[in-house]
């Protein structure tokens, strides 16, 4: 029996010739990452470990991304724990406000992961950079500080669900498109505990955005990855962000799949997730009259320079309803910088939107567009639990960056074809 | 090792936001944490819930975030132990490192009401509802893991030379 592209990797980092699904390995790790909410508590463990420091320096990701620029005295705190660990350790990877961005748009970009690579880090969406043929995996804080100590990792190997892609998108229709539908088909624990792999030819017609963005949301189908196979276009992205040599791996062609999804993407229309589970899903054409208040594109979703692009486009010459907010948040400063050289900063003001420096803020509630009791938010985001971007009794529906900038020029959840282009 | 204590009995997906809302991440103590416990479903629980009581949910619990905040607000809250159809698995992940124990029984899961008296015994797997008189095998830990929570989580399983 042959072996998935998760399972190679996790093989080579055990140092072992095979593994199979269920087997627990001990693996070695090219990265550990945290962030200024996880890092703190993994701070607080690290002592307990009982080692000398860590366990390479250069191989440590901090990111103060969540709730900085400071929002209150309490973040503050904890942003200035993780700084005085970092300095005190030598972190090479520590990102100051300045030159930090959102991490899973930031890691990539400075070249901190590589194909065939194995990442832990101490948030949820760490599986992003499957996109780049890695393995990634979000842990928590005690995880974290144990790889900081010893460099390891204990896992189980997963299962895999395939996903066999055809097709090219159509227009205004994106990789968080092809996710969210995915998540729909399969429910928010449709992947719990195993890989999500994606094949086929439709792959290359994914720009690495795209990619980027659809394994980011794995984890709303409660997988422990999601991955895409290392073709020219990802080698192309690695060639100018990476130094490091790309480990190819390849599935074997008896891999076992617990299933096989065939996803033509021709078929994939706009799709919105409702509140509050992002496998409730409707499609466009569905959604019926859906006011809202307020807008935000950005995270670690979808806050790349071609979701900015794709923003620009539907709001080009328009504005802004009047009854809405609607809040941009480029991931990164060399994202922020190309959207401002690229003139998208002033279709985006000119049209009424707020842009802000790099921050993880809204998407969990943290600040920077906390809703109030009875608010509606259309969010580029991944998460529309009850209260995750602010009251309790507020909604988020997640969408695209297309229907995001449609809806903010409407008012009311909107498809982007609907809009004239200027 | 055996805990009794009365049920809390939520229903599936439920998410870390709800668990511990991320506008109290601002503090990683311990005690704050507890004090918004499941505040997001369960505004009252943090009032009513006693040392020893048992969570227990259907599928998928402790889906989303990866926040250990979650886990540990449960066990600063006084829970003895999670029982749940299915968990998320970083939650699952991070309440064996923090040492909260987390049992998955569905079939326990169909019989506990809200407020039943439950007793858990860790050794064996074995969870018994008192009202309804039943009993229900859940798999126990393999034994890395037994020794892992025996010696108080991860980092002093670490310590004394695990994962070497």
């Amino acid at each position: 029996m042959g072996m998935t592209m998760t399972q190679k990797i996790l093989a080579k980092a055990a140092g072992k010739e095979e593994v199979r699904p269920g087997e627990l390995i001990m693996a070695n790790l090219d990265l550990v990452l945290g962030n200024d909410i996880t890092a703190p508590v993994a701070i607080n463990e690290f002592p307990k470990f009982k080692k000398d420091g860590v366990f390479d320096k250069e191989k440590i990701a901090l990111v103060p991304d969540h709730f900085t620029p400071n929002k209150d005295i309490k973040a503050a705190q904890q942003a200035k724990a993780m700084r005085e660990f970092a300095h005190e350790h030598e972190i090479t990877n520590y990102f100051e406000v300045g030159q930090m961005g959102i991490e899973h748009a930031l890691l990539p970009e400075q070249g901190l992961v590589g194909a065939g690579e194995v990442v832990i880090g101490a948030d949820s969406h760490t599986c992003t950079y499957g996109a780049i043929g890695a393995f990634s995996t979000g842990v928590g804080s005690t995880d974290m500080a144990s790889g900081m100590a010893t460099g390891k990792a204990w896992f189980k190997v997963p299962s895999a669900l395939k996903f066999n892609l055809t097709g090219k998108l159509n227009k205004h229709v994106s990789g968080k498109d092809v996710i969210l539908h995915i998540i729909g088909l399969i429910g928010v624990d449709g992947a719990l505990y195993q890989s999500m792999e994606y094949t086929g030819e439709g792959v290359k017609n994914l720009s690495i955005d795209d990619r980027f963005t659809i394994a980011n949301m794995a984890i709303e189908a409660g997988a422990k990855n999601g991955i895409f196979p290392v073709d020219e276009i990802t080698l192309e992205y690695l060639q100018e962000h990476c130094p490091r040599t790309p480990q190819i791996f390849e599935a074997d062609g008896d891999a076992e799949y617990e299933a096989t999804y065939d996803i033509d993407l021709s078929a994939i229309k706009s799709t919105v997730s409702f509140p509050h589970l992002p496998s409730n899903t409707k499609t466009i054409d569905t959604v019926g009259e859906v006011k809202i208040d307020q807008v935000v594109i950005g995270s670690c979703t979808n806050g790349r320079i071609s979701d900015l692009r794709q923003a620009a486009a539907v709001l080009k010459g328009k504005k802004v309803a009047p009854w809405v907010r609607a809040l941009i948040f480029p991931a990164t400063q060399k994202i922020w910088k190309q959207a401002m050289s690229e003139g998208l900063f002033e279709i985006f003001v000119d049209a009424g939107c707020a842009v802000s420096t790099p921050t993880c803020g809204p998407c969990l509630g943290g600040h920077m567009g906390i809703l109030a009791e009875g608010e509606r938010a259309v969010s580029t985001t991944n998460r529309n639990f009850v209260g995750r971007m602010g009251h309790p009794k507020s909604e988020v529906y997640l969408a695209s960056p297309a229907v995001a900038a449609a809806s903010a020029v409407t008012g009311y959840i909107s498809d982007p074809n609907a809009i004239e282009e200027a | 090792m055996k805990v009794v204590g009365s049920t809390f009995r939520y229903g599936d997906n439920v998410d870390t936001d709800v668990i511990i809302p991320a506008r109290y991440l601002n503090t990683s103590n311990h005690a704050e944490l507890a004090l918004h416990c499941m505040e997001d479903i369960d505004a009252t629980f943090k009032d009513k819930v006693q040392r020893g009581d048992i969570i227990v949910a259907d599928a998928n619990f402790g889906c989303g975030s990866s926040r250990e905040h979650a886990p540990i607000a449960i066990k600063e809250s006084g829970v003895s132990c999670v029982i749940a159809r299915s968990f998320a698995r970083i939650f699952y992940r991070n309440s064996i490192n923090i040492g909260l124990p987390i049992l998955e029984c569905p079939e326990a899961c169909e019989d506990i009401k809200a407020g039943d008296r439950v007793t858990v015994d860790f050794a064996t797997g074995l969870i018994t509802n008192e009202r309804s008189g039943k009993s229900f095998q859940s798999e126990p830990f393999p034994p890395f893991m037994q020794e892992l929570m025996a010696q108080g989580g991860l980092a002093a399983y670490v310590a004394q030379g695990g994962l070497a």
